[in-house]
């Protein structure tokens, strides 16, 4: 257990240690906040929605987390091209235990960056209307973490260098956020769209954080939570088995 | 202490590796000589684990890397030819962190460290960030830190590549010194020819994969008739220079200097 710590504790170091990096990647949630939330407001306000912002909150903070666990889980392609992975593969720790201590410590680091960000909704005017659910959205945005930790991880243990990031970001973790419930309500949208977001597993974390935040579960937070926790095991599962394909 | 018979090693029809046998004696400092991709880094993956063999057999500290490798991973201790050090982490978190992945207790961890810094004349930096050393104070480090969970074998690929010659010559003094008190098994590679001549007891030349000849450095110029072991290198392996491809991690290199500081 100790390796998974020793791992654990070095992504939060890095992660402390590189101020740039934690107050970069608060400035696209903080973008899409700003914008999107006054931006649509007052029309979300006309069509009877009541307050956009207290609906999108929870959206950002979900895609805060998950842009930051699935870059967490990438770093593994620098630790691979400049050597500290090697470092980790010779050691006498199962492949298991380096995966977990890696996707525990990303995921730590995305929670920490959800957290921030939703410190930023209260400061432009976000209320939470239930304190005491606080911890079960606390719980929700971890196991959002965990589980984009683990898709950054399986997609890091593939791509041999950061050549296709681009095809990543563009053809897998925009359409996570965009196909899912963080932007716009479910109800009255077209049927494929409608489908599309149901098979998103980012809709039911969403689901769950802005149910525990505010506006009640669409979905169910039994439901949210159970589905959340299959596709975590699923992913860690899949994760740590590309990741034992590694040969450096 | 490294025995091997029958090695090779096929990348689809590319054979890195040949047929080829060796054997190493505990205690010995034994140098794999060879120019570029003759199979060096290739045969050292296979011996550390971290590649499997397409045929033949191995024996590492009386384990076989392929069957029972954290058996094997706990015997050796390594020193790549690339970097492999956190840069974002002080020397001292290194040397912790290696500890506690191969499971040193903390006390002995506690003295292992501070020993082996001073070992490597890098106590006073123990505080300081790895990204702000020096070539040759991060190969001090990685030595150190390939030490600390007690090795019985000690792998070094190319060690003392890029360093002036006063730090080559420290670190192989410590090298030296390690298999004098303790008896450390150590392999490594290197193209600087005086260096193998002046340290290893044995030498194993490998050339397009199979291995061209073998012994002390003394027999090695005898057979070649030559003075010097730079001579009798390229009488073995002849003139020709050899290309390597360019790797993802040559790439990478270019890339990483576009996003330094993300």
């Amino acid at each position: 257990m100790s390796a998974v710590y020793i791992l654990w504790l070095r992504q939060l170091k890095r992660y402390f240690r590189s101020r740039s990096r934690m107050i970069g990647s608060l400035g696209q949630p903080l973008m899409f906040l700003l914008a999107l939330g006054f931006g649509f407001g007052p029309m979300y306000q006309k069509a009877g929605g009541g307050s956009y912002l207290q609906f999108l909150a929870p959206g950002i903070i979900a895609m805060g987390i998950l842009f930051s666990a699935v870059f967490s889980g990438m770093e593994i392609i620098w630790d691979r091209q400049f050597g500290f992975l090697k470092e980790t593969l010779v050691a006498p720790v199962s492949r298991f235990k380096i995966i977990l201590g890696r996707i525990l410590g990303g995921a730590t680091v995305a929670l920490i960056q959800g957290i921030l960000v939703l410190a930023i909704c209260f400061i432009v005017g976000f209320r939470v209307e239930n304190l005491m659910l606080i911890p079960v959205a606390l719980c929700f945005m971890f196991l959002i973490a965990v589980l984009c930790a683990a898709v950054g991880t399986a997609i890091a243990s593939v791509l041999e260098d950061m050549q296709g990031f681009q095809l990543i970001m563009n053809f897998l973790i925009m359409p996570l956020f965009f196909f899912s419930n963080a932007l716009f309500p479910l109800e009255g949208l077209p049927k494929v769209l409608r489908f599309v977001i149901h098979l998103n597993p980012l809709s039911y974390g969403i689901d769950g954080l802005r149910g525990s935040l505010t506006h009640g579960f669409h979905f169910g937070l039994g439901f949210d939570f159970v589905i959340l926790n299959i596709v975590a095991v699923i992913l860690v599962g899949v994760g740590s088995y590309l990741f034992s394909l590694i040969q450096i | 202490m490294i025995e091997v018979k029958d090695l090779t090693k096929n990348f689809g029809d590319f054979c890195a590796v040949n047929h080829i046998f060796f054997s190493v004696p505990k205690g010995t400092i034994f140098g794999f000589l060879g120019p570029n991709g003759a199979g060096k880094t290739t045969t050292i993956k296979m011996l550390t684990t971290t590649l499997k063999p397409t045929s033949g057999t191995m024996s590492v500290d009386g384990h076989n890397p392929v069957t029972q490798q954290h058996a094997v991973r706990r015997s050796f201790g390594i020193v790549f030819q690339d970097p492999s050090l956190d840069d974002e982490l002080t020397a001292y978190e290194n040397m912790e962190l290696h500890g506690v992945l191969y499971g040193v207790p903390s006390l002995k961890r506690r003295e292992g460290i501070e020993r082996l810094l001073k070992f490597v004349e890098l106590w006073d930096r123990q505080g300081h960030f790895v990204k702000h050393f020096s070539g040759g104070m991060k190969r001090r480090l990685e030595i150190a830190r390939a030490l600390l969970h007690e090795p019985k074998i000690l792998f070094l690929d190319e060690p003392t590549l890029g360093l002036d010659p006063q730090t080559r010559n420290h670190i192989w003094s410590y090298i030296k010194n390690l298999r004098d008190r303790q008896n450390v098994t150590v392999f490594f590679t290197t193209h600087y020819m005086e260096e193998a001549d002046r340290v290893a007891d044995k030498l194993a030349v490998i050339d397009h994969g199979k291995i061209v000849a073998e012994g002390s450095p003394q027999s090695l110029k005898e057979r070649a008739k030559t003075q010097s072991l730079e001579d009798a290198f390229i009488a073995l392996t002849g003139h020709a220079i050899r290309d390597e491809e360019s790797s993802a991690s040559d790439r990478m290199r270019m890339t990483r200097k576009i996003w330094r500081g993300r």
